[in-house]
């Protein structure tokens, strides 16, 4: 079902944890869905200096989760924001189509992560108002019609110390 | 005992690499079974001797028709049926969609409802549900308790004076709960409505009465109980009418027309011969295996749960939710120790939800999430046993150091314990988020 570099990731996930004293937190997804990621990211001149990721859910979940903390680590912001979902499951050599809308939210997790940092830092929300549009109603590219509606759902925390 | 073999993996994790050793223990005897390797001897006579038409009047097809009638009376005997009230046909799935489509054709002067439980397999709710689509039937659907079981008093409450059939399984291929099936016979006797029970689960794993039980139509499977795949039968009690799905020549007593598969009709009869004769055997040892394998990973895994009925359940069906974690990434982490299990997770279901059993046993999605099904066959063993205890403790472990709920579910349980419980956080510790 899922290539080598998937089950590569799965097996030996990079970054998995929680920054303790994270500069931004993001979160999506839904127990009720079957999957959860939470990203919480240190920044440092504007890049990431440090990135770490909890998933609960699918082989796909963990996969894209570990994938995207190691595409933008030591990335600047901006950067980190033009990586999409897709960018993620091309990175992995793709992934199987029924899991493409349903546990590849990595990115999504990342920039509420971004969005939630700038917030902290008196930024607002204007810089990237865009992630929030389209967690909140899903973008096309991810819209998942047929199951849950897990991105029309997703749960955007706000900033919380880390547990 | 192939389970007992010892097979050179390619395991790439871990840095174990090529050559790493690992036990190879399958443990999905709901989904299939292996076939037994005199039953497959058996079928070969038939394929490249006996190989003729059973229909036919030479001696070839006579040959044919004698081992199917053989057949025919082995597994009637499993019934406790007689020979002529057991119809073969291409699986449990057919025999399913039979039952329902075909006793509402025979009794339509009696009405068009049928009484049937959210739990079935999905052979008998499409059946009802497409039925319902064709306006063909008028299906009530009954709940379940939170062990799978379904009320005798629900069915009796449920039949109307249109009633025509009731649909309920013997056993549940996810949880293995074995419902109170004499009551439930007895009620639609009562009421005077067919009773039909899915036994595909349950037919070889439990002994069977059909008249004790009051069933008057019955769906079993071969390949659930080591024979081969694409055979199964429908029992019909004599007296009950029952319109074909399959129209054509006049095999089966005009119930199902078709060529009879007959190396697959031999398979199935010894392999329903042998079921007979190991019955108690099978029982005993599958019930001990079952209950240490349960027992085991309750007793080493927090936050776990057994899922089904504790005693009145399958000798080999073991259903567990580890909370906080995923199936599908359960059952890769097992596969790549070389455990074959299953899981009624939505990512494994094929379908966006998890499974429709689960939800109606009233189980929380999220913990229908993690839920892993291990059904054990006659050729597992205790050392299987012992390697599954050792293996998945261990994978729940990863898998929730990986889980943003389990740090959650924890951090909570230490406030709880400290006395302090005013710091709790907005949302429970199982579903944040969740609405
Ligand atoms: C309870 C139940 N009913 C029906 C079926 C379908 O049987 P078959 O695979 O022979 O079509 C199965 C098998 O998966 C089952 O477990």
């Amino acid at each position: 079902m899922y290539n080598e570099k998937v089950m590569e990731h799965f097996e030996n996930p990079r970054n998995v944890g929680e920054i303790a004293e994270a500069d931004g937190v993001g979160q999506v997804g839904n127990p009720v869905c079957g999957d959860i990621m939470r990203i919480s990211i240190k920044v440092k001149d504007d890049r990431i200096q440090d990135i770490k990721f909890k998933t609960f859910g699918c082989g796909a979940a963990i996969a894209t989760s570990s994938m995207v903390t190691e595409l933008v680590k030591g990335k600047t912001l901006d950067e980190a924001l033009a990586i999409s979902n897709r960018t993620v499951a091309d990175a992995l050599g793709g992934l199987p189509p029924v899991k493409m809308h349903c546990s590849n939210l990595a990115a999504d997790a990342l920039h509420l992560a971004i969005d939630d940092y700038r917030r902290r830092h008196g930024q607002g929300d204007g810089t990237d108002a865009s992630v929030k549009d389209k967690v909140a109603a899903g973008s096309d590219e991810d819209k998942c019609p047929g199951c849950c509606g897990k991105i029309g759902r997703a749960v955007a925390e706000g900033p919380r110390p880390a547990e | 005992m192939t389970s007992e073999r010892v097979i050179a993996g390619m395991a790439t994790s871990d840095g174990g690499g090529a050559g790493e050793r690992f036990r190879s223990v399958y443990l999905d005897h709901a989904a299939t079974t292996p076939v037994r390797r005199e039953v497959a001897e058996a079928m070969a006579h038939y394929m490249l001797t006996d190989y003729g038409n059973a229909s036919s009047v030479h001696s070839f097809g006579r040959r044919a028709a004698e081992a199917t009638e053989e057949a025919r009376a082995r597994v009637a005997d499993l019934m406790g049926a007689r020979p002529e009230e057991v119809v073969f046909m291409s699986g449990g799935t057919e025999a399913d969609n039979m039952s329902i489509r075909g006793s509402l054709a025979a009794y339509s002067d009696r009405g068009r409802h049928v009484v049937t439980t959210k739990i079935e397999h999905h052979a008998v709710l499409h059946t009802c549900e497409e039925l319902e689509k064709e306006g063909l039937a008028e299906v009530t659907y009954l709940p379940v308790d939170r062990t799978a079981t379904v009320d005798p008093d629900d069915v009796a409450k449920a039949i109307r004076p249109d009633t025509v059939l009731v649909s309920v399984m013997f056993a549940n291929n996810e949880v293995g709960t074995i419902q109170p099936i004499m009551e439930i016979g007895r009620t639609c006797r009562e009421k005077g409505v067919l009773f039909h029970t899915d036994a595909v689960q349950a037919f070889g794993a439990v002994p069977f009465s059909v008249d004790e039980m009051g069933i008057d139509l019955m769906s079993v499977s071969s390949h659930k109980l080591y024979g081969p795949k694409g055979v199964g039968a429908l029992y019909v009690r004599k007296g009950r009418r029952i319109r074909p799905l399959i129209h054509g020549g006049g095999h089966e007593r005009k119930r199902r027309a078709g060529t009879s598969n007959v190396p697959g009709v031999v398979g199935f009869g010894l392999a329903a011969e042998l079921a007979r004769k190991e019955m108690d055997d099978r029982v005993r040892r599958l019930t001990a295996l079952r209950d240490r394998l349960i027992d085991g990973l309750l007793g080493r895994v927090e936050f776990s749960h057994l899922n089904g009925h504790p005693t009145r359940r399958l000798p080999n069906n073991v259903n567990v939710s580890f909370e906080f974690v995923e199936g599908e990434s359960i059952l890769l982490s097992l596969d790549k120790k070389g455990i074959a299990a299953s899981s009624g997770s939505a990512c494994t279901s094929g379908s966006l939800e998890p499974s429709h059993v689960l939800l109606a046993m009233g189980i929380p999605p999220e913990v229908a999430h993690g839920s892993v099904r291990m059904t054990l066959g006659t050729q597992n063993t205790d050392e299987d046993v012992d390697y599954v205890l050792e293996v998945l403790p261990g994978v729940i472990e990863r898998l929730r150091a990986m889980s943003p709920l389990h740090a959650k579910a924890v951090a909570e349980r230490a406030r709880e314990a400290a006395g302090r419980p005013g710091e709790r956080c907005e949302s429970g510790p199982v579903t944040p988020g969740a609405r």
